[in-house]
């Protein structure tokens, strides 16, 4: 459509042609993603309120269940996989943001690689998080603990998913040969999605495991 | 480029599947007001129920149950599928209309939006048939809403409602604000764009950076009532008043979105009919994106009886909020001042607005007052604040605006008489329901209540109220006949029936698809009015 736009803006009186609809500056998918990526940041604000707010309430941190202290819940002291699990996933964004130099350069093999691996980091590092969770000892229906853990890392999964899907999609449209160095705005808006969800993550990490 | 004008092709589809498939942004727009025009009369029907109900003490028509459903649901539908679509469907049709723009950022996904409409709509109103629905108030405060104590589907479905309902609103706001900065004609500056443009900008910023956290919000509840989750549940750890903060934190600057864009019609209307500029229209820009920026400074005002909340802090920021409303109280009067008036309905419904809002106003700013506040709490006097507020502000703004643009929409005027016994009534009925429930807050009589001692002094007061809810009703029923027989055979408008300033009245009537064949040069914020009158005052020098 943004053909059609120039089009139907005729030259009037003292104006050039108005060749300027949605050619200046970024581009309305890029921008329509950072907006979107900052309702996302709000999601997760509302979220991380609900974390600090339940855990400044408490007396103790983590709380104790009948009165006594409940093991599973010391999950700083089982942080080897979660750490494993945060290297993989800043390491995607290190190969998504080579992929996205790489079609910057018109550079296809180089772009189609790295994306390609971005999407295996991406899925391993959901299969680690699923592994981790059958492996906590705690479900979220145990107090508040429970119930923030797992809702702040479920829907951070549930993000990465989101942007595994969107990785097969870049992945399929560059294997068709639909992204070059000028005409690649779904890579861009899709790395700025990757890297927002690797940024939410090393809050989280920090957050649970580490504050 | 050659003289010759490209048209897009266009394979035109007929008819009803032409409205379900469109991506056209006047279509879009158009979908949206009567969606919000039928959910109005839904939510008018539940408001009738708890007026009749409340005209005399002791339960007539309904349970009690039934009752917290109607009130539940009427605040719900009205704020969630009236009000805010409402808007969003002017700010759908008029903002490329105004910046000059072919169409929206993102088309399908503007029909995206739409559509989640009706939808979640459905699935709201779906409580009824399957075990009654939400019945905790629209706040839904826990740990009344955790499933120990409102039980059934009905509030489960409301929260699906609000997500999907959220969901569209945000997506709305990403296309508006993309738009907005992205698909400008050639010299429509941000500081030559029309108000209403600029309100629906700030009322996108809210939308985008509010709305996500009542969704969080309400997944936390969805979690604590469907999977075991204690976020509000204070016996394993979790806080019920988290959940008045995250809502609150929403729901507050829901307000502004639900007021700014209304104040945006009114700017445009006023100076129409005023034949005045707006007076000081960057001092109204900077108020606009002033209450924006405090929006989200005031939601505890709404908890300070918790005892959770730094009452100072609070207080004075919704004191301050007082003050770039007074600045645009000030640009409206100033408009009108000398002016050379003229009262058509849509004029009417704008100082409507004015005097109705202006009550809304000064009753919100008495409640900022902490022990004011703690005496008032949760009874009608709140009510009444709301009322003047959504109705007496929000849904004037959409009737001025409705007179106004219906020219432009359908290329007929709708009938002036019937509008102007449309605006009595309403103007006579909110006054006559709304005003009385400061009375009945100040005695006493608390909100969400199906009975009341007949003893306690609050009986003639309430039928008073009730008298008005009908009043309104009734006063509708010229408007649906207006609207019914001016889409038949009403006045045909012409392109520009007001003498307006801003682009929408540069094009034809109803616009062609894509807006503009020809756009006038764009050199003050009212370019239609500049090229009315470019013969009359010498040409500026060029580089202005």
């Amino acid at each position: 459509m943004a053909t059609n736009s120039t089009a139907l803006t005729t030259p009037v009186a003292g104006q050039g042609v108005s060749r300027a609809h949605g050619q200046r500056g970024i581009s309305n998918p890029i921008l329509g993603m950072i907006l979107f990526i900052t309702s996302e940041v709000m999601f997760f604000a509302g979220l991380f309120a609900a974390y600090f707010n339940v855990r400044l309430n408490a007396t103790q941190w983590p709380p104790l269940v009948n009165e006594t202290p409940f093991a599973p819940f010391q999950i700083h002291h089982e942080i080897l996989l979660p750490a494993i699990l945060t290297m993989v996933l800043v390491l995607s964004s290190v190969t998504m943001q080579m992929g996205v130099w790489a079609i910057r350069r018109g550079d296809r093999t180089g772009f189609l690689r790295n994306t390609g691996i971005t999407l295996v980091l991406g899925l391993i590092f959901l299969i680690g998080q699923i592994y981790d969770y059958t492996q906590l000892g705690f479900g979220i229906t145990d107090t508040a603990f429970g119930s923030t853990f797992y809702t702040l890392t479920g829907f951070h999964g549930a993000h990465v998913l989101g942007g595994a899907i969107m990785l097969s999609v870049v992945l399929y449209r560059g294997m068709a040969g639909q992204f070059s160095a000028k005409h690649h705005d779904a890579v861009e808006a899709t790395s700025i999605y990757w890297h927002f969800v690797d940024v939410v993550w090393i809050a989280l990490f920090s957050t649970l495991y580490l504050l | 480029m050659a003289t010759t004008v490209l048209r897009p092709a266009i394979t035109y589809r007929t008819g009803l599947y032409e409205w379900l498939t469109t991506t056209d942004h006047k279509k879009i727009g158009i979908l949206y007001t009567f969606n919000s025009l039928i959910m109005f009369l839904v939510g008018g029907l539940f408001a009738l129920a708890v007026r009749a109900e409340l005209a005399q003490p002791g339960l007539q028509f309904m349970s009690e149950a039934t009752y917290n459903q109607m009130f539940t649901m009427h605040a719900s539908v009205m704020i969630f599928w009236v009000v805010i679509p409402f808007l969003a469907g002017f700010g759908n049709y008029l903002v490329p209309l105004m910046i000059g723009a072919p169409d929206m950022a993102f088309p399908r996904i503007n029909a995206l939006s739409f559509w989640l409409l009706p939808l979640s709509a459905l699935i709201a109103l779906l409580g009824f048939p399957l075990g009654g629905a939400a019945a905790e108030g629209w706040t839904s405060y826990s740990p009344l809403a955790e499933s120990a104590f409102s039980k059934g589907p009905g509030t489960d479905l409301w929260i699906v409602a609000l997500t999907l309902v959220g969901t569209s609103s945000i997506l709305g706001a990403i296309n508006f604000l993309v738009t907005i900065f992205k698909m400008r004609a050639p010299g429509m500056t941000l500081f030559r764009m029309p108000i209403f443009v600029w309100t629906m900008l700030v009322t996108s910023v809210l939308v985008l950076m509010g709305t996500p956290v009542l969704t969080s919000a309400l997944i936390m509840l969805y979690i604590d009532r469907n999977l075991g989750g204690s976020f509000f549940n204070t016996a394993l750890g979790g806080n019920a008043i988290l959940w008045q903060n995250v809502f609150w934190f929403y729901s507050h600057p829901a307000v502004y979105i639900m007021i700014l864009p209304a104040m945006g019609i009114v700017s445009e209307v006023l100076p129409t009919f005023s034949r005045k500029p707006l007076f000081g229209y960057k001092a109204f820009i900077f108020a606009t994106a002033g209450i924006g920026a405090l929006g989200f400074s005031v939601w505890a005002h709404h908890m300070f009886t918790t005892g959770t909340v730094y009452l100072p802090f609070f207080s004075l920021m919704t004191f301050l909020i007082a003050v770039p409303t007074g600045v645009k109280m000030f640009n409206w009067v100033a408009t009108m001042f000398r002016g050379k008036l003229r009262f058509t309905t849509a004029m009417l419904f704008a100082v409507g607005f004015l005097m109705l809002f202006l009550i809304g106003g000064i009753n919100g700013a008495v409640l900022a007052a902490v022990p004011v506040d703690y005496h008032v709490h949760a009874t009608y006097f709140i009510v009444a604040h709301i009322h003047y507020v959504l109705f007496g502000g929000s849904m004037m703004g959409v009737f001025a605006g409705l007179y106004y643009w219906w020219p432009k929409m359908f290329g007929r005027k709708l009938n002036e008489t019937l509008g102007k016994i449309h605006f009595v009534g309403i103007f006579i009925g909110v006054n006559l329901t709304f005003f009385p429930m400061h009375l009945l807050g100040l005695s006493g009589m608390p909100r969400r209540i199906a009975d009341y001692s007949a003893t306690a002094g609050w009986n003639d007061l309430n039928l008073l109220a009730t008298i008005g809810g009908f009043t309104i009703a009734v006063a509708m029923l010229p408007f649906l006949w207006n609207i019914f027989i001016t889409l038949r055979s009403g006045e045909p408008a012409g392109d520009d029936p007001w003498e307006g300033n801003t682009l929408e009245w540069a094009t034809s009537s109803p616009p062609p698809p894509y807006n503009f064949d020809h756009l006038p040069p764009i050199r003050s914020e009212r370019p239609v009015f500049d090229l009315r009158h470019a013969k009359d005052v010498p040409a500026l020098p060029a580089g202005h």
